[in-house]
């Protein structure tokens, strides 16, 4: 069994979302992520959050606040899960509550530190 | 007849107090000595007290005479042969240094210690259970492999190679040092919460034994927080859940088919007492920012204390399960959070995820779809409490499972 990072990217403008619908983001996300547990893939049971803000380093030394990527998306988290393929992980990552607000979710293979 | 009730009842309370307090006297490498020691006297006391009658106060009595009995057993040992001698000129001053002290605080220092020994990771699965058992809980050996499933003999090995590990790894009867005692409090906590599950799912029909082990279970519980070092949230938290489930224990044997449905329960026979003890556990364990499995099932269990059948109990416990979930992946999580997810969200969704599950060797997840398709497809719900009852062993869930289908028609 390998093991894939979940990389979900998704708009900026998340924070002018109206409570309710935020809440019912936030169950979708947890129902979502607690399907993925259930069936015993999450991987070293790694789920990070990010918070919104961070700084960025850049070479020479400079210093933002952001932004992260010159895009419209930013990382919001990520986790780790077990598949055996590629495939299998992009699979497991369809019905990510991320589609909802126009985001998206990379899928990387971790690779083995030799 | 009457001696005989106060023995049993007496052997029980004092036992493992007695072996723990003797252990410390031989180290736990001879802990067969101590066990000896506490049955002779037990021995000694049946035939006194049927020849006479019970003494006023017959646990000092025991204890008197267990103290006798190992200054006996220690001065002819050869540990104080071979150790003691050697090194001290023994005289009367010296010996009262190996004399059993049976005060209370003495023989609860000495069952925590007692405790910690036991959850040493060099012995390991079940022969520590077994272990912990025998020495921690008082269980005779034929209890043990009734609550186990198993026979005498198997069990008799288990502990025979978890005594020989106390002997091999030099185990003391000591706290660990700094640090580790955090290490081991986890192993402790899960050796208890093991201990519990053991009497609380065990498929014995034996429920006298079987409420025991979980009593047991919590009274290990509550001596960690006498102790400041191990009185933590996560010890507090474990509490509350073994409480709540605890509540229920009645109820759940209540009817005459053994465990019950959820559903069916009485809730009059839930234990009041338990529920709120629980409480004030679950307040405790809410100090400190640690978040650990202990807590989530405390707070699963305490739902489950309450009798609502609404859509927003179940969405808090479905959340919980999910929170659980991402901590600690077990099989039995799984199965009960697609049933929360069936109360809370309906069966279409939890059908799409309990058949991602695939969970073959578990007759609950055949239970659970086969309940699931009920709503749409009774050929295929049928068939799934058929594969149920293939994988049962427990005559009381065969006969639930039999109902369900019957009432499918």
């Amino acid at each position: 069994m390998n093991e894939f990072a979940l990389l979900f990217r998704q708009s900026n403008q998340l924070a002018n979302m109206p409570e309710e619908e935020m809440k019912a983001l936030i169950k979708k996300w947890q129902d979502w992520m607690g399907s993925i547990a259930a069936q015993g893939k999450l991987a070293n049971n790694l789920v990070i959050r990010l918070v919104p803000d961070g700084k960025v380093l850049k070479s020479g030394g400079v210093i933002t606040d952001g932004p992260f990527v010159e895009i419209r998306e930013r990382l919001g988290g990520l986790i780790v899960i077990k598949a055996d393929t590629i495939d299998e992980a992009t699979t497991l990552a369809h019905g990510c509550p991320v589609f909802e607000v126009g985001g998206s979710v990379e899928v990387r293979a971790i690779m083995n530190m030799p | 007849m009457q001696d005989i009730d106060i023995l049993h009842k007496l052997y029980k309370q004092e036992f493992t107090k007695m072996v723990a307090v003797i252990s410390k006297t031989f180290g736990l490498g001879h802990i067969e000595i101590a066990e000896d020691i506490v049955a002779e006297t037990f021995m000694t006391a049946t035939e006194n007290w049927r020849a006479k009658s019970v003494p006023e106060s017959p646990v000092a009595w025991l204890y008197a005479v267990a103290k006798q009995k190992t200054l006996y057993h220690f001065r002819r040992s050869k540990i104080f042969d071979e150790k003691v001698a050697p090194l001290v000129r023994y005289d009367a001053a010296k010996s009262e240094e190996y004399e059993p002290d049976f005060s209370s605080q003495s023989i609860k220092d000495n069952q925590l210690q007692m405790l910690f020994a036991v959850c040493d990771p060099a012995i390991a699965g079940e022969s520590q259970i077994g272990l912990a058992l025998r020495i921690l809980c008082g269980f005779g050996i034929d209890e043990i492999a009734e609550a186990f499933f198993t026979n005498k003999e198997t069990v008799n090995k288990r502990l025979f190679r978890a005594k020989e590990k106390l002997r091999e790894s030099n185990i003391k009867m000591e706290m660990p040092a700094g640090s580790e005692v955090v290490k081991r409090l986890d192993i402790v906590l899960h050796v208890i919460y093991l201990l519990f599950n053991e009497g609380y799912y065990s498929t014995t029909q034996n429920r006298v034994l079987r409420k025991e082990l979980c009593l047991e279970a919590l009274r290990l519980g509550l001596l960690l927080t006498e102790f400041e070092i191990t009185n933590v949230p996560k010890t507090n938290a474990l509490i509350a859940l073994m409480c709540f489930h605890a509540s229920r224990f009645d109820a759940r044997e209540a009817g005459e088919n053994g465990v019950l449905l959820y559903e069916e329960q009485d809730a009059d026979l839930w234990d009041k007492e338990l529920i709120a003890q629980g409480l004030r556990f679950l307040t405790l364990s809410a100090e400190g920012s640690e978040m650990t499995s202990y807590h989530i099932e405390a707070r699963i269990a305490l739902w489950h204390c309450t009798k609502e059948d609404s859509v927003r109990k179940w969405e808090e416990i479905l959340q919980l399960y999910n929170q659980l979930l991402m901590i600690n992946y077990s099989p039995a999580v799984a199965i009960n959070r697609t049933y929360a997810l069936y109360k809370a969200n309906g069966w279409k969704e939890a059908l799409v995820e309990a058949e991602k599950l695939k969970l073959e060797n578990s007759h609950f997840y055949y239970v659970l779809l086969g309940e699931l398709y009920s709503n749409s497809d009774i050929g295929k719900a049928e068939q799934n409490y058929r594969q149920a009852l293939a994988l049962v062993r427990n005559e009381a869930e065969r006969r639930i499972i039999s109902n369900k289908i019957g009432a499918l028609h």
